[in-house]
């Protein structure tokens, strides 16, 4: 097989691909952070005095942890419009569900880290005069994220990755770009290898400051 | 009249009582040595007095104030404000240390001072620079606490609580988990403390300091407080036959000189 490559075309697409890995960063960020405060937000829940609360974010996390991304963005796309007379934009209908969907994933990762910490953090805090809410925030929740940073850089990934199934709904992201440059010149090879080395660079980004803020936090311990 | 008060105290804990109905007024500027075996509850009542413990009955005050309602049922009930605000006036230092690890020395002090109090940043931070300076740690302020010495920690630990401007300082073996040739520095510290007329509640197994700094001593034994008095009353001259069997138990125990440093 000798396929003759050629990627001088895709140049006349370069605004196409710029807009479309834009979209993707822009979608994901939001993603990244509507899902961590989720996150925190469910883990504080979890570790509740309150039953009730605790109830709550268990429900939660085995609800959206177990469907799939793609189930529950088509769900979000075509049932609500349905059930609420309501349609959202692609780009709302997306970041709802994929933070939904990774809150529950950033929950567990900062429940396992806050439940590692020494319980006299939390008693050095109250006995402080701490309210809860600061306990949690200022003490016992920086510590937990220095401490899952990895697990939480694996999740910021996975989010990345996942954000290419809002192509399905043709929400114009890097990957839906992709496909229609592939569609109008039939040269599906060149436009997919471009978009997926463009992605991984991305994403190689994203692991290089993980690494510096572990390095950097590492100093404190 | 007392600054901090416990009346008849008692905790349990699922079957087991552990304090017994406890006793204890510390007047204003008083440093009370808490002696007792292991086991005998002295870690409860102290963190009965802030509130770490629930007391199961009984009542706490504060410069005379009681804390806490109690509902028609007779039992006590504390609102979480209410709680919060007794925890800013009693300051607590812990065997561990328990500082915060992701803070540099200058923050572990600053921090509650900044979230609790609401003071401005540079008001908290001229507050924990003066107590730093107390605890004899001023050029240390911008490590973080894992480069400390175990005696350092405890100090900085000491300058976080005093930082609140507390009534009360209640110590639960704040010396346990040093090596030896740091405890020194630590009870110096103590010691200080003591002398500037700070209301201080001391649990500690280092019975000359006991001697040297407290104004009383008390023994609890199995949750009741059975001898109380003077150093002197206790340590040397002690009535009952547990606090002697306890003074036998401490065989290292010599009395030290007045004018021997702590
Ligand atoms: N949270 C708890 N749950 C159950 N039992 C507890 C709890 N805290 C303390 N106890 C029990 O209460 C008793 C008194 O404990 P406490 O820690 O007050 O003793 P202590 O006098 O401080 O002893 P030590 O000198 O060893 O520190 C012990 O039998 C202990 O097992
Ligand atoms: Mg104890």
């Amino acid at each position: 097989m000798t396929y003759k490559w050629d990627f001088s075309f895709l140049w006349n697409y370069r605004h196409v691909l710029a807009e479309g890995l834009l979209n993707t960063v822009y979608l994901s960020l939001t993603v990244l952070a509507c899902g961590l405060v989720l996150g925190a937000v469910l883990a504080a829940a979890r570790i509740s005095r309150f039953a009730t609360l605790r109830a709550v974010g268990s429900v939660y996390v085995e609800l959206f942890r177990n469907v799939p991304a793609l189930v529950l963005l088509f769900w979000f796309f075509y049932t609500i419009p349905v059930l609420t007379g309501i349609q959202n934009g692609r780009f709302l209908t997306a970041a709802v569900a994929f933070s939904l969907y990774s809150g529950a994933y950033f929950c567990e990762i900062l429940r396992g880290g806050i439940q590692s910490i020494d319980r006299g953090q939390w008693e050095a805090s109250i006995a402080l005069g701490m309210t809860f809410r600061t306990v949690f925030g200022s003490i016992i929740l920086p510590q937990a994220i220095r401490r899952t940073l990895p697990a939480l850089t694996n999740e910021a990934i996975e989010v990345f990755k996942i954000s290419a199934v809002a192509a399905t709904i043709a929400y114009p992201d890097a990957l839906y770009q992709a496909k229609l440059i592939s569609d109008t010149e039939y040269r599906p090879v060149e436009v997919y290898t471009v978009i997926a080395v463009l992605l991984t660079a991305i994403i190689l980004v994203l692991s290089g400051l993980s690494y510096a803020l572990e390095y950097k936090f590492s100093k404190s311990n | 009249m007392s600054m901090i008060a416990a009346r008849n105290i008692h905790k349990s804990f699922q079957s087991q009582d552990v304090l017994k109905g406890v006793d204890l007024d510390i007047g204003k500027g008083e440093t009370v040595v808490l002696l007792g075996a292991s086991g005998s509850g002295k870690s409860t009542l102290l963190r009965c007095l802030n509130f770490l413990e629930m007391p199961t009955s009984g009542e706490v005050c504060l410069d005379g104030k009681r804390v806490g309602t109690p509902d028609a049922g007779g039992r006590m009930r504390y609102s979480e404000t209410e709680l919060c605000q007794l925890r800013q006036r009693v300051g607590m230092v812990f065997q561990q240390f328990n500082l915060f690890p992701h803070l540099t020395v200058e923050w572990n002090v600053m921090i509650a001072q900044r979230k609790v109090l609401g003071r401005s940043e540079a008001q908290a931070r001229e507050r924990a620079r003066y107590y730093l300076e107390k605890v004899g740690l001023a050029e240390k302020i911008n490590e973080y606490p894992a480069r400390l010495s175990g005696g350092q920690q405890q100090r900085v630990a000491i300058a976080r609580s005093l930082a609140m401007e507390p009534d009360v300082m209640l110590f639960d073996e704040a010396t346990s988990a040093l090596d030896p040739e740091l405890v020194g520095e630590v009870l110096q510290t103590m010691k200080n403390l003591s002398g500037e007329g700070m209301t201080m509640l001391i649990v500690t197994h280092e019975l000359g300091f006991a001697y040297n700094v407290a104004h009383r001593i008390v023994f609890l034994h199995e949750g009741t407080i059975i001898e109380e008095g003077t150093p002197d009353e206790i340590l040397v001259h002690p009535k009952s036959e547990r606090t002697k069997a306890f003074l036998r138990g401490h065989t290292v125990f010599r009395l030290p000189q007045p004018e021997e440093t702590a």
